[in-house]
């Protein structure tokens, strides 16, 4: 079976990334191809990437408050190029209240401050397609 | 010799607790010795190693009387949604024995981006206050005496804009320019490094950066014109002595700039101020502020040959670390944050901003901010820790512990040299590297248990969703483009046109014309921010980084 192929990103205009960065390279150990785009990404570059990179899972990050309207854009603009079959996950600083919402929007998964890399290899392992 | 005794009965009580330690085993990953004594202080000089507060090399404060005087400023960084709610917050603050103002702004006006530009979707008024012209600086400050008040300001690439602003709010309440106190950030090397709001490429960033030092030594006298920051270094993972050496190699970088372009080191030095992180581990901390005086004040005077007390002297706005905040029960927040501020204190900090409980989550209510300075107040009244000068000085481990510090980032600026510099190291990827294998093993050491963060790998318990966060109303995007419309329907768009032209051509000229004379005409006419750093952006470009990971 090939690789499963990771774009980790961070849409809007956050600069932190040492979660992105830590989790890009966890990815990679655990055996994943990992692609990182750097900060200051639009919705419209992340799918565009996604599109060339011919990704399996999306990971976005994000810690400023915009994941609301950025990370369902996001999965939005990856449907209208045709990727009806990539895994959209995120995570950052992101309330409690705020993941079903993202759920409903087709971010398969939300993982917050505290998670362990591990447990989102697990569940990359168990659920991409 | 007395050393000889000592090494003699240091050796039978390391050899009495080695021969028990298989019944007295001691925990695990330990990373200092077991104990201090002056055997690991061999060379230990008072005079040059410490000297007196107030005196090189600084290593015990940079006042005489420290704490006894005067109490560090307690500066708590806020700010978000309209300048009319941030407003309000700061007010309540002054109100509530806060000493100094910090303002926080969004990422759009970080980014030198109006609320309405495309690229400010979702952002506007998050994780601060969305100022997009000097209309909203004027309800920012409104009833609130900037003769009276000091602000610091995070703002880094377009520093010269926001500075223009509150020039032009204080000109309007009659304050003049040379009566105003605060910093602005300014700091675009670690924009680059670790924090990410940088626009333009290094070159014409440092031209900004000394001609704002320029116009402030003749003009704003008192501001201090560049907060070099460690803070968010250690945010993105570095350690203790990452944080101050990568930090001082920015440092020297600014220096070099500002002496290249001609001025004198005593003009513009006594005005640098720096930020440092207070982390967990309180005695590492409290010898990372021990040993980063005493590397700067070395720096300005020998290599710099400074000959003013003040251009030596290393003055810093701490804040207490964001990033060991969690999200897992967050009332244990505040007591981490009490560690982190008396480390801070003990460490010999100019002025304070502590972290809410809830920041793990969201961005801080006027409750838990209101326990956050309480906290500093606990420190300030009731510790003791401010009663006497540098109290940890002359304690075997944290003089050790200091020197050990020191020799590291000795270390780090040599290698940093030998890469021909700060921004050289910077556009290599060097720093970026260095700071990304920290945090990732720290992120390793904590999933495998090495390291135990209470609440988060250790003493979990179940606990139901938090409630009571701060919201940030998704109006305040729409809010903005009103105020926006309304603003460019009411000024004299000619003047504007004519201010921006004329900074467009002074942009294009080499980097003896000043551009903030210009900007502050530009900012006057009511200008949007996001004009001005567009004309900028023209000619001088974006930067664009490369990741390595």
């Amino acid at each position: 079976m090939a690789k499963v192929r990771i774009l980790v990103a961070k849409p809007g205009l956050d600069g932190h990334d040492r979660g992105a960065k830590v989790v890009a390279r966890a990815l990679r150990d655990a055996g994943f191809e990992v692609i990182y785009t750097g900060i200051r990404l639009t919705p419209e570059q992340i799918a565009e990437s996604a599109l060339q990179e011919d990704v399996n899972v999306v990971a976005l990050s994000l810690l400023s408050g915009a994941h609301n309207t950025l990370f369902p854009k996001v999965v939005e603009l990856l449907k209208a190029k045709g990727m009806t079959d990539v895994m959209v996950i995120g995570g950052g600083v992101i309330p409690e209240s705020d993941i079903p919402g993202l759920k409903a929007a087709g971010i398969e998964a939300v993982f917050t401050p505290g998670t362990a890399t591990t447990e989102i290899v697990k569940y990359i392992n168990e659920h991409v397609k | 010799m007395a050393n000889d005794t000592l090494k003699a009965g240091f050796d039978a009580y390391m050899a009495a607790v080695e021969a028990k330690l298989s019944k007295n085993p001691e925990r695990t990953n330990l990373e200092p010795n077991r104990l201090y004594t002056p055997l690991d202080v061999p060379e230990f000089d008072y005079e040059k190693d410490l000297g007196f507060p107030g005196e090189y090399p600084y290593t015990r404060g940079v006042q005489p009387t420290m704490y006894r005087g005067r109490f560090w400023t307690m500066r708590m960084y806020a700010g978000f949604s309209t300048a009319e709610e941030s407003n309000k917050r700061y007010r309540y603050l002054l109100a509530n024995g806060g000493s100094g103002l910090s303002c926080a702004f969004d990422l759009p006006t970080q980014i030198g981006y109006d609320s309405t530009d495309p690229m400010a979707e979702g952002e506007v008024g998050k994780v601060g206050v969305a100022i997009d012209s000097l209309a909203d600086m004027e309800i920012l400050f409104d009833q609130i005496d900037l003769a009276k008040v000091s602000t610091s300001m995070t703002i880094n690439a377009p520093a010269s804009v926001l500075l223009c602003m509150y020039i032009a709010v204080a000109e309007k309440q009659g304050v003049s320019a040379d009566k105003l106190r605060g910093t602005i950030q300014n700091d675009i090397l670690k924009e680059y490094s670790a924090r990410g709001t940088y626009i333009f490429p290094p070159k014409p960033s440092m031209r900004l950066i000394t001609n704002i030092f320029e116009y402030c030594a003749k003009n704003v006298p008192l501001w201090n014109t560049i907060s070099i920051s460690g803070y968010h270094i250690r945010e993105a993972g570095s350690t203790a002595a990452q944080e101050i050496a990568f930090t001082i190699a920015d440092g020297i970088a600014y220096v070099e700039a500002a002496l290249k372009a001609g001025m004198d080191i005593d003009a513009f030095a006594g005005r640098l101020s720096f930020f440092w992180n207070a982390h967990n581990n309180v005695l590492e901390e409290v010898a990372k502020f021990r040993a980063s005086r005493r590397v700067w004040a070395k720096v300005m005077k020998e290599r710099f040959g400074a000959k003013k007390a003040k251009s030596m002297m290393l003055r810093v706005h701490t804040q207490t670390a964001g990033s060991m905040l969690t999200a897992q029960q967050p009332n244990n927040n505040i007591v981490r944050v009490a560690l982190q501020t008396a480390a801070a204190v003990m460490g010999g900090t100019q002025s304070l901003h502590t972290n809410s409980k809830d920041e793990a989550l969201a961005l801080p209510t006027t409750e838990s901010v209101t326990i956050a300075l309480r906290t500093q107040q606990i420190v300030a009244y009731e510790s003791g820790l401010a009663d006497t000068v540098d109290p940890l000085g002359g304690s075997y481990y944290v003089e050790a512990l200091t020197n050990k510090i020191e020799a590291e980032c000795w270390d780090y600026i040599k290698k940093i040299d030998e890469i021909g510099g700060a921004p050289e190291a910077i556009s290599k990827g060097y720093i970026q590297k260095e700071i990304q294998d920290s945090a990732y093993r720290w992120q390793m050491d904590v999933e495998q248990g090495r390291r135990i963060i209470v609440g988060v790998n250790k003493f979990q318990q179940e606990e139901a969703a938090p409630t009571n966060l701060l919201r940030v109303d998704g109006s305040v995007g729409e809010l903005q483009r009103k105020k926006i419309e309304a603003l460019k329907a009411k000024r004299d768009n000619a003047k504007v046109a004519e201010t921006l032209a004329a900074l467009k051509i002074a942009a294009g000229e080499d980097e003896s014309t000043n551009l903030i004379p210009l900007i502050l005409d530009a900012v006057k006419a009511y200008a949007t921010e996001g004009e001005i750093c567009g004309v900028l952006r023209e000619v001088f470009g974006e930067f664009k980084s490369h990741v390595a990971l």
